[in-house]
């Protein structure tokens, strides 16, 4: 059976939601490992197994989580060398995309970003990624040899547990962690504090874009977002100019989210968001542009003045709540 | 301090992409190129440094010979001079290719700060700059919303996905910068004019020892179909004419979220 592993990303021992999906595609391609690396990682190692980790290899030290990549590329370019994988899966996340790449560049291997599937074609692999916005799927196929490394973006597969997992096999590593090399250091991390639901788990997004006029117009969407239970997002562009943090960000270069409705208000529709936000259930845009490309996606469109929509909207909503 | 900034000329991405259905690829004809709009940043970065210092910016680029007009773009912002990396045997290069061309072009010069966009807004993988900074053996401070050079160190802020990172490397090292950065500024009359005279040096696969080990001759993956995806199928589309709102929360409330 293929050997299939993946780059379990772990804060304090808990896996991150993506790879709990990672781990859910890879136990359907073949024999599933985890690589968990970092202060707690053993402790994550009982919940790799639930979905579908047959082995989980650890390494506890404290490098992994305060050096940028390079700790992590060196244990995984020994392991790879060593215990030959045929497919290495990567979240596309942050650290993701800077420890699959420097390994790439590392061992000659084929990478493959920005993937929603992979398949087994021809004793080998086919890897399906969106591009335009999502608009095409290309499927690509990896031409050299040694393990293909792929990342795939967050939700585009749905986690569940395994249905016969066992309690995986443990390897806990020690090898020493080489940071004499100059390396990129974590000196202190910030917290940018969002109230309500968290984006990637909510059911309802409320999500703003440069069609808002001003930053300080969020705060009508924070109003209805409060009605309705609802996270709030941004596009690219109202990120760019500094009305929201980064945190907020919807789209290929932001977070995929996919709520059961999408709330889009003044958000033109560019392909750079819609790639984030295209697998909501039911979409509502509200745009005063009637040719705005996000009506051709909304299950309701309203084309008029967010300013004099959303006040409303949100009466709206309470008189029904009332009831 | 010396900054390297690496660029990409890319199709309008205001205007939809189309792979040509034969080759696969990229279709560049017909379409209006332009400097990468992520790559901005990084140009505006590299300058905002040398000014406040001393030094000078390099721009450099892989693609056809054409793609020299990104790079005067850049120059007419400000770049002090360019380097293309153009070879019809790079045509269909993919990511680790236009890192070891990047990494074989600058070899024997030294910079302190390389910095590049966090992905090309066409392809958008994101992985040349990881790459590069594996094959040049340096730190990536990768994802900077803020950058900040000082004492021999780059400090960045990073994004996280609920807030930043604040990262240290020591210099030589590479840095992504996201568009949230700085405000690009827009090249003048002035810099469209001394950019026609900046030195823009064009190398081959030949100039850089590469022949037979990157592009067309050292693939990693071939695209072997493209198809397009299932659309969205638009819904209704109102005029609002004061009962927008109404139609909207009926909407949430047909579909019990109220």
């Amino acid at each position: 059976m293929a050997g299939v592993w993946v780059f379990a990303e772990t804060v304090d021992g808990v896996p991150k939601p993506v790879v709990l999906e990672l781990l859910t595609k890879a136990r359907s391609l073949g024999d599933a490992a985890a690589i968990a690396l970092g202060p707690g990682a053993s402790k994550s190692a009982a919940t790799l197994g639930r979905y579908g980790a047959s082995k989980v290899y650890v390494h506890e030290d404290p490098a992994f989580r305060e050096v940028l990549a390079t700790p992590a590329v060196d244990l995984l370019a020994r392991l790879v060398e060593k215990d030959q994988p045929d497919l290495v899966i990567f979240g596309m996340t942050y650290e993701g995309r800077d420890v699959a790449s420097r390994l790439s560049a590392r061992l000659g291997s084929a990478l493959i970003a920005n993937a929603t599937d992979v398949t087994k074609r021809d004793g080998g692999w086919a890897i399906v990624s969106p591009m335009f916005g999502g608009s095409l799927l290309v499927t690509t196929v990896p031409k050299t040899k040694g393990p293909t490394l792929v990342l795939i973006r967050p939700k585009a597969v749905a986690a569940e547990p395994a249905s016969a997992a066992g309690a995986p096999e443990v390897r806990t590593l020690t090898d020493p962690v080489d940071t004499s090399k100059p390396v990129a250091r974590v000196l202190r991390r910030e917290t940018e504090k969002a109230s309500g639901p968290k984006l990637e788990d909510a059911t309802i997004i409320v999500s703003g874009g440069r069609g808002l006029g001003a930053p300080e117009n969020f705060k009508m969407l924070d109003e209805l977002a409060a009605e309705l239970g609802a996270a709030v997002g941004a596009s690219r562009a109202v990120v760019d100019a500094g009305w929201k943090p980064y945190s907020f960000q919807i789209g290929q270069t932001g977070k995929t989210v996919k709520p059961t409705v999408y709330i889009a208000l003044g958000i033109s529709g560019a392909m750079q968001h819609t790639v984030g936000m295209k697998g909501a259930r039911t979409i509502i845009a509200i745009n005063k542009d009637p040719d705005a490309p996000i009506f051709k996606l909304a299950d309701l469109g309203v084309v008029g003045d967010v300013h004099k929509i959303v006040p409303q909207l949100i009466q709206e909503v309470r008189s029904r709540k009332g009831k | 301090m010396n900054v390297l900034v690496c660029v990409k000329q890319i199709p309008d991405p205001n205007a939809p992409g189309k792979l040509d259905p034969q080759t696969k690829r990229l279709v560049r004809e017909g379409v209006d190129l332009v400097l990468d709009p992520g790559d901005e940043h990084g140009v505006e970065a590299g300058l905002q440094l040398v000014e406040k210092d001393a030094g000078e910016v390099t721009v450099i680029s892989m693609g056809p010979p054409k793609a020299v007009d990104a790079i005067r773009r850049a120059l007419a912002m400000g770049a002090h001079r360019g380097i293309l990396i153009t070879d019809t045997g790079l045509e269909n290069s993919d990511a680790i290719s236009t890192a070891r061309a990047i990494a074989a072009a600058i070899k024997g010069q030294s910079y302190d700060l390389i910095i590049c966009g966090t992905e090309s807004t066409d392809g958008s993988s994101g992985a040349v700059p990881a790459q590069l900074a594996e094959l040049l053996g340096l730190p990536l401070l990768s994802f900077a919303k803020k950058l900040e050079v000082a004492q021999g160190k780059a400090v960045i802020d990073r994004q996280t996905d609920d807030g930043y990172d604040v990262v240290e490397a020591p210099l030589p090292s590479i840095v992504t910068v996201t568009g949230g950065i700085n405000e690009a500024r827009y090249p003048a009359l002035r810099g469209i004019m001394q950019a026609k005279n900046k030195e823009v040096k064009q190398v081959g696969l030949s100039d850089i020892g590469l022949e037979g080990q990157a592009g067309k001759a050292a693939l990693t993956q071939e695209v072997v179909d493209a198809t397009p995806a299932e659309a969205r199928k638009a819904g209704e589309v109102v005029e609002d004419k004061g009962e927008g709102a109404k139609r909207v929360a009926d909407f949430l409330k047909a579909l019990k979220v109220i």
